[in-house]
């Protein structure tokens, strides 16, 4: 059972049954867009009828990880046909297994419709995937995540392998100094550096950990890892772990992401069975273990420091640095921390060489960056793509622009850490320093886009209202600080406000950021500061409240429909039937609800 | 070379300084005369103390290099780093965070009992902030004012977390903890409980690092006054030895200056109708003590015994050893013993009827106002004593009295329970106890007489001191501990057999009662606790008996009324119990 | 009144067998592994009341604030009980743009209760939540464990009844 060598890792990987041997092989996502819509229980019919007709042999039906275009869910990629299915429901298991398996005839309806009204067959022709390229994601969606064999198949496990019998720790971290490789996580620090100075330090005891905490709102790149690719990360942590003398690695996941964790402890299991992971791995003398570490719902835990508290039972509150965790970490030893997408990279790195992956990316922002792209924009999912590639491409090629063709205001690129990157800016190649150049800043890789509806300082608001409910309130200028930003955008959007507070939040957000202690405070003003800059005529509209707040009719334009009335969910719009409609301002929530359903355009908003 | 290695050289200002490695830039400041602000920042490390949460952000500086903030108060210097302190970067974050608090602060100043002894208000004076440009919600939680030692105001709270580092890693009771996060974090106990319904101890460490009135002792000064108003009452005080090297600083004096005649004049001119000396019945107790201690190691009782003068330590003992009991002293403290004794002996010899008589103490301790309270000192509705004020809340009642202190003529104790020798002077201080009690023990035991008074080995700042002392032909093996968490540690190294002592003292308070938590704020300066120690000492040596067996008005007690050491009657008396409680 | 709501007898005493064996169950320092008990706990009393947490405290010897501070730190941990059914809105980026708040505001009027309050009569307990990794399809809401995808303001109403009628039906 237990792995020895390079030589019968590649035996393993031979005798593994490859997709192309069977007539059929469908890739039918179950990650956690597609299982909200009962992609789980799809599958699970879809498997009965080919168990029923004992198909087993031919079909191979394997439940994988995100593929990618989550706002198409459940998705599934058939093969070698290639065809592609979106939208897949419950209702269409019969006709899938009827027409496509057993008649090999395609269904149309399930094809995805691209923005002019084309059918298109395959991924491979949608404009989503084109223009995109897996490093990290390079197994997720391809192999099933709970069998070890598929990993194996595709050189999984090979790279520890080379790194145990033919390299030393300090070879390694070479490799993966000279690939360039920086952090994902956010702060970009050289992750071959990192390993460096973890390794210098002399002790008995030292540590890897993976933040796996993805702390971001509306960022699901570490999670589909997880759950699509987990031995991609035991192997990558391995490799950490023998760079820099460790023998024990914890991987720290949000408590929300609880049920990722049923592929990675199958993982772990599977990576012990065969010597990958334990006692003596690969027959050297390195022993390497994985433990997991539950968070409980805490976004500052994704501060490694704090998330070292956390990890020994803690508060989950900041400690000042230095000292670094590289010198002082988890259990006062010293400790790597790095993310779920930094880690994976490393095997490929190994597999492929420093030169292979600083060939991808820019001067100084090597490889690729997995970005969730989601907001005012048609195609909706993960996006893989080399730094270096422009918000242009990511918005409208990739992202196929906004779904009804309204204008695209801004991009909020990094979190609740990040900014605004307006329209004049989305030619800027996407690395580091270029972001950091224009204001903003890559962060984890969350991506949303907002269209000219979106009101800038409502945004701002739902920012600071995030930062200031998740700062741990250990220091003064964050505890209180945000707190006083997020009541003075509360004045302004409540047409309470005066023109003082403008000059009152960039003094604070300034101040804020140079005395916090942690990087949550340090960043946290960053999304008033930077809409502040580009839009500051929205927050002079509140300051000097000359806005509206509520949905109102022009009358011209009203047909006396009553669809808008019907769907008011505060009934406060009123009118006879073919006669102009009115909204009590007074009374209406402005949900908007009204302004979809008039069929005229006659409902002005805000 | 060694040494030169270990040196860094920065820039501070302009100004060159050359500190060991491991300096922190705040430090390095002072030694060049550059002062930065700090508020949570709390350094005792001689005794190991230290609040390093770096969290209040009023100590901000540039470091150039980086063109960044950071907090002088934890940030080593390193080879060659450049320190602005004054640039306006730096002074606008200071300013900002110092705002901050205020913006949610009650500022009520004027009736609030830190007044002109604030460490968050004497900032704000000093770094001129005359308007706060920032307002919203502030924290409103209840005050805590149903304990008996300690009130607690948490709109007041700064969440510097001094007191957490108090609690939990020195004193090791583990009350207070930041609860919740973000803006609604509040420094509490468990539960919003009630502090008297946790297992505080009442040391009132937290609130001598309290840099502002979040945490207070209890104001049981209105209650004084009205019994010194009262013409049915005698109203009697005793005086703790620890008030008389501290209460000087309340005044304009330096540390350390002995006040004892200043002190008695002032009760008398607040009104007391008889002014005793706790060290009295620091004597008193001493005797009791080396019976009950000769007593045990004779018929083979529980070893070791521990000192018992200390309320708090006997709460810590009670809720987290209860299955220790046996081992502390059944004496009760000097407090008590003289608080039992004015209701009975004193009572007696004056013909005053023991409910008519008032006792009042001065302490340098907020666990002896509990300690008064508890049930077992308060037999059938007649407390041995009645109301404790702290060293604190005498110095306002000579202040609203309007007492000029500095002007006050010296005046001797009242005779009856006024006497007192050296021995009884050290009690307020670690190691003093044990030092009194083996001077009597050993001649108690040895029947001979003591010539070296001085033991030598038994004083110290050291959190815990081991001494073997030869009495005739045994030796008399002597733990000390002062502050709860190295008692842990002594009490677990004798719990789990792994060291063995005959008598152990414990003291809750960082250099016993001089450092207690009722005394002047010593603003995290130590000198100011090593000062009181000192002055201490000089008053033992000072004083012509120096071995509490010596003491004439105990004797003539015992002749009197008690009959002898250890009989019933001083059972009766100067004797309690302990029971065992919940630990939260 | 105090005494009662500290009062570990009041226990469940199985459950506590069963958190007394995972406790057992761990290897290495337990107090490290505090996190991990207070999870398991919650599964097992619902909610964590006082008394479970002294319970835990004693058992793992910290103190009670110590614990109490760890429970109230993090948003996973319920002092509260919690309805039969609770109500997570997504309130993470991508829904939030796509009007998260609008159906978390709708959702609080309609069951009349605050954020992370237990409706009156015991049905619902409302939480906004941040990113479930289901941005595809946002605005998310589950209710327990169903998900529910691209939530209207106008559908809140349908889903709440739902709910109530099941009950009714119980
Ligand atoms: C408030 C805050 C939240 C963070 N959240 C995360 C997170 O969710 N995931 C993550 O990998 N890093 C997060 N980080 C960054 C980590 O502190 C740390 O830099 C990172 O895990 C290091 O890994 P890397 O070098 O591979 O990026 C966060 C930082 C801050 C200040
Ligand atoms: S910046 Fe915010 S999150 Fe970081 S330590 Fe300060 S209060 Fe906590
Ligand atoms: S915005 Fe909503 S609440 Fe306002 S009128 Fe329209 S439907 Fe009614
Ligand atoms: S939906 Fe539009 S057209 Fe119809 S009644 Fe309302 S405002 Fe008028
Ligand atoms: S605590 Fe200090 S600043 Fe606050 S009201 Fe009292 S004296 Fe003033
Ligand atoms: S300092 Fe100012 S506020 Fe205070 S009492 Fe004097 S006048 Fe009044
Ligand atoms: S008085 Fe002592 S035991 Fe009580 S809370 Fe303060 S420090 Fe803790
Ligand atoms: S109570 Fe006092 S010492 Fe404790 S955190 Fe608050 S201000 Fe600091
Ligand atoms: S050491 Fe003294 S001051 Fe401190 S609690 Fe004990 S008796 Fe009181
Ligand atoms: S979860 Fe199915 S495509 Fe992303
Ligand atoms: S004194 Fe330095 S941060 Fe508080
Ligand atoms: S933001 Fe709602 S699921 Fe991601």
């Amino acid at each position: 059972m237990k792995t020895n060598s390079l030589d019968s890792l590649k035996t393993w990987a031979k005798s593994v049954r490859s997709d192309s041997e069977f007539r059929i092989t469908i890739l039918a996502c179950a990650g956690t867009s597609c299982l909200s819509s009962e992609s789980d229980l799809i599958i699970e019919m879809l498997q009965a009828k080919i168990d029923e007709h004992n198909l087993n042999g031919e079909v191979n039906l394997k439940k994988v990880g995100c593929l990618r275009f989550c706002g198409e869910g459940p998705i599934m990629f058939i093969e070698p046909d290639n065809i592609t299915y979106v939208r897949v429901a419950i209702k269409d298991v019969d006709d899938i297994f009827t027409k496509h398996i057993l008649e090999g005839t395609t269904i149309t309806r399930l094809l995805y419709t691209s923005k002019k009204n084309e059918l298109i067959e395959s991924y491979e022709n949608m404009n989503f995937f084109k223009k995109q390229f897996r490093i990290a994601l390079r197994n997720v969606g391809d192999i099933d995540p709970r069998n070890i064999d598929e990993y194996v198949a595709q050189d999984g496990y090979k790279a520890l392998g080379m790194s145990l019998l033919e390299k030393t720790p300090d070879e390694v971290i070479k490799i993966v100094k000279e690939s360039g490789l920086r952090g994902r996580g956010g702060g970009g620090f050289p992750t071959g550096l990192k390993w460096a100075y973890t390794a210098a330090v002399k002790s008995d005891e030292k540590y890897v950990i993976c933040n796996a905490d993805e702390g971001d709102p509306g960022a699901f790149m570490d999670r589909s890892i997880i759950e699509g690719d987990p031995h991609s990360l035991i192997e990558a942590m391995t490799i950490a772990g023998y760079a820099i003398g460790a023998n024990q690695g914890y991987i720290y996941i949000r408590a929300e992401y609880a049920i990722s964790l049923e592929p990675l402890n199958i993982a772990l299991n599977q990576a012990k069975e065969h010597g990958l992971l334990g006692e003596n791995i690969f027959g050297t003398d390195f022993s390497f273990d994985i433990g997991i570490k539950l968070g409980a719902g805490a976004f500052v835990c994704g501060e490694e420091t704090a998330l070292i508290r956390s990890m020994e039972g803690h508060r989950g509150e900041p400690d000042k640095k230095p000292p670094y965790p590289s010198e002082s970490g988890f259990r006062g030893k010293p400790t790597s921390v790095n993310n779920v997408e930094t880690f994976v990279n490393v095997p490929a790195i190994i597999l492929n060489g420093a030169e292979w992956f600083a060939s991808f990316g820019t001067e100084r922002s090597k490889g690729t960056k997995v970005f969730a792209l989601a907001g005012n924009v048609k195609n909706i999912g993960l996006v893989e793509v080399p730094m270096g590639t422009t918000l242009r491409e990511i918005i409208f090629d990739i992202g196929g622009g906004h779904p009804e063709n309204k204008t695209i205001k801004a991009v909020q690129i990094g979190g609740p850490s990040g900014g605004v990157i307006t329209e004049e800016y989305f030619d800027t190649p996407i690395d580091y320093d270029s972001l950091t150049a224009i204001g903003a800043m890559m962060g984890s890789g969350g991506l949303i886009v907002m269209d000219e509806d979106s009101d800038m300082v409502e945004i701002a608001k739902f920012y600071l209202d995030f930062t200031q409910d998740e700062s741990c309130g250990k220091c003064t200028p964050c505890r209180i600080g945000t707190k006083r930003m997020f009541e003075i955008l509360e004045r302004l959007t409540n047409m309470e406000g005066e023109p003082a507070d403008l000059e009152r939040l960039e003094t604070l957000g300034y101040n804020i950021k140079n005395t916090s202690l942690c990087g949550l405070g340090q960043t946290a003003p960053n999304p008033v500061l930077s809409t502040m800059k580009f839009f500051k005529e929205e927050y002079e509209a509140y300051a000097y409240r000359t806005k509206r707040t509520s949905y109102a009719i022009e009358g011209k334009k009203c047909i006396g429909c009553t669809k808008c009335a019907r769907v008011c969910p505060v009934n406060c719009i009123t009118g006879k039937v073919r006669e102009i409609h009115t909204i009590d301002e007074s009374a209406c929530i402005a949900c908007g609800a009204c302004y979809d359903a008039c069929p005229t355009q006659a409902i002005l908003k805000p | 070379m060694k040494l030169i290695e270990k040196m860094i050289t920065c820039n501070i200002n302009g100004l060159k300084v050359d500190v060991e490695k491991g300096t922190t830039i705040l430090q390095a400041a002072e030694k060049v005369g550059i002062h930065i602000p700090t508020l949570c920042h709390l350094d005792l490390h001689d005794i190991g103390i230290a609040n390093q949460s770096a969290n209040c952000r009023v100590c901000m500086v540039e470091d150039e290099a980086r063109g960044a903030l950071v907090p002088s108060c934890a940030e080593l210097v390193s080879e060659g780093m450049k320190i602005q302190t004054d640039s306006m970067k730096a002074v606008m974050g200071r300013r900002t965070s110092l705002e901050l608090l205020l913006s949610n602060h009650p500022q009520d100043c004027l009736t609030c009992v830190k007044n002109l002894d604030c460490e968050l208000q004497s900032l704000a004076h000093e770094m001129n902030i005359k308007e706060i440009r920032y307002h919203g919600e502030k924290m409103s939680h209840p005050k805590d004012l149903t304990s008996k030692g300690i009130m607690k105001d948490s709109n007041k709270c700064i969440m510097c977390r001094r007191c957490v580092t108090m609690c939990d890693e020195v004193q090791t009771v583990g009350i207070l903890s930041p609860l919740k996060r973000g803006f609604d974090v509040v420094v509490a106990t468990a539960f919003h409980l009630d502090l008297g319904e946790t297992s505080c101890t009442y040391c009132g460490q937290c609130v001598s690092v309290c840099p502002t009135a979040a945490l207070a002792e209890m104001n049981d000064t209105p209650k004084i006054w009205r019994a010194l108003n009262n013409k049915e009452k005698h109203v009697i005080v005793q005086v703790a030895p620890a008030v008389r090297v501290a209460i000087g600083e309340e005044f304009g004096y330096k540390a350390g200056e002995i006040k004892t005649g200043q002190v008695v004049s002032a009760l008398k001119r607040l009104g007391f109708d008889s002014v005793f000396d706790t060290n009295f019945g620091a004597d008193l107790t001493i005797i009791e003590e080396a019976t009950e201690l000769v007593h045990r190691i004779e018929q083979g009782g529980t070893l070791p015994m521990l000192t018992s003068c200390c309320p708090a330590w006997v709460q810590f003992i009670e809720h987290q050893f209860p299955e220790l009991l046996d081992i502390p002293s059944s004496c009760k403290s000097p407090q008590q013993m003289v608080g039992a004794l004015s209701k009975s002996y004193y009572a007696e010899k004056h013909g005053i009827d023991p409910k008519d008589i008032v006792m009042v103490s001065v302490m340098p301790c907020v666990a002896k106002k509990a300690e008064a309270a508890r049930e077992e000192l308060n037999k059938d509705g007649l407390a041995d004593v009645d109301y404790v004020m702290t060293t604190r809340e005498f110095s306002r009642m000579i202040k609203e009295a309007a007492i000029d202190f500095k002007k006050l003529p010296e005046s001797p104790f009242d005779i009856l329970l006024g006497e007192a020798t050296g021995a009884a002077a050290i009690f307020g201080t670690t190691g003093g106890v044990i030092e009194a009690a083996t001077r009597t023990a050993y001649e108690m035991i040895t029947g001979k007489e003591l010539k070296e008074v001085d033991f030598k080995q038994m004083r110290g700042f050291e959190g815990v001191r081991e001494a073997t002392v030869k009495i005739g032909d045994m030796s008399l093996k002597i733990g000390i501990a002062h502050e709860l968490g190295n008692a842990r540690k002594l009490l677990e190294a004798i719990r789990d057999g792994r060291n063995h002592f005959d008598v152990i003292e414990i003291m809750a308070c960082p250099g016993g009662c001089i450092g207690g938590g009722g005394q002047p704020y010593h603003h995290g300066d130590i000198n100011v606790l090593k000062k009181r120690q000192k002055a201490l000492y000089d008053l033992d040596k000072s004083l012509p008996k120096r071995k509490s067996h010596e003491n004439e008005m105990v004797l003539k007690l015992y002749d009197d009324f008690l009959t002898k050491p250890g009989s019933s009657k001083a059972h009766e008396l100067l004797h309690t119990t302990y029971s065992a409680k919940q630990r939260i | 009144m105090r005494k009662e709501i500290l009062d570990i007898s009041q226990l469940d005493k199985s459950l506590l067998h069963e958190l007394d064996a995972y406790i057992d169950s761990l290897k290495g320092d337990k107090q490290e592994q505090l996190i991990h008990v207070l999870h398991r706990a919650q599964e097992l009393f619902g909610h964590l009341p006082y008394n479970v947490q002294l319970y835990v405290a004693h058992a793992l010897k910290l103190s009670g604030a110590k614990v109490n501070g760890v429970v109230t730190f993090y948003s996973f941990f319920n002092e509260e009980p919690t309805g039969k059914y609770t109500i997570s809105v997504c309130m993470g980026t991508a829904c939030f743009v796509k009007g998260a708040d609008k159906v978390l505001e709708r959702i609080l009027k309609l069951t009349k209760t605050k954020k992370n309050e237990m409706s009156e009569d015991g049905l619902f307990t409302i939480k906004d939540v941040r990113c479930i990794g289901a941005c595809g399809l946002a605005p998310i809401v589950t209710v327990n464990d169903k998900v529910y995808g691209k939530v209207k303001v106008n559908e809140v109403d349908g889903i709440l009844e739902k709910y109530r009628g099941d009950h009714h039906e119980n």
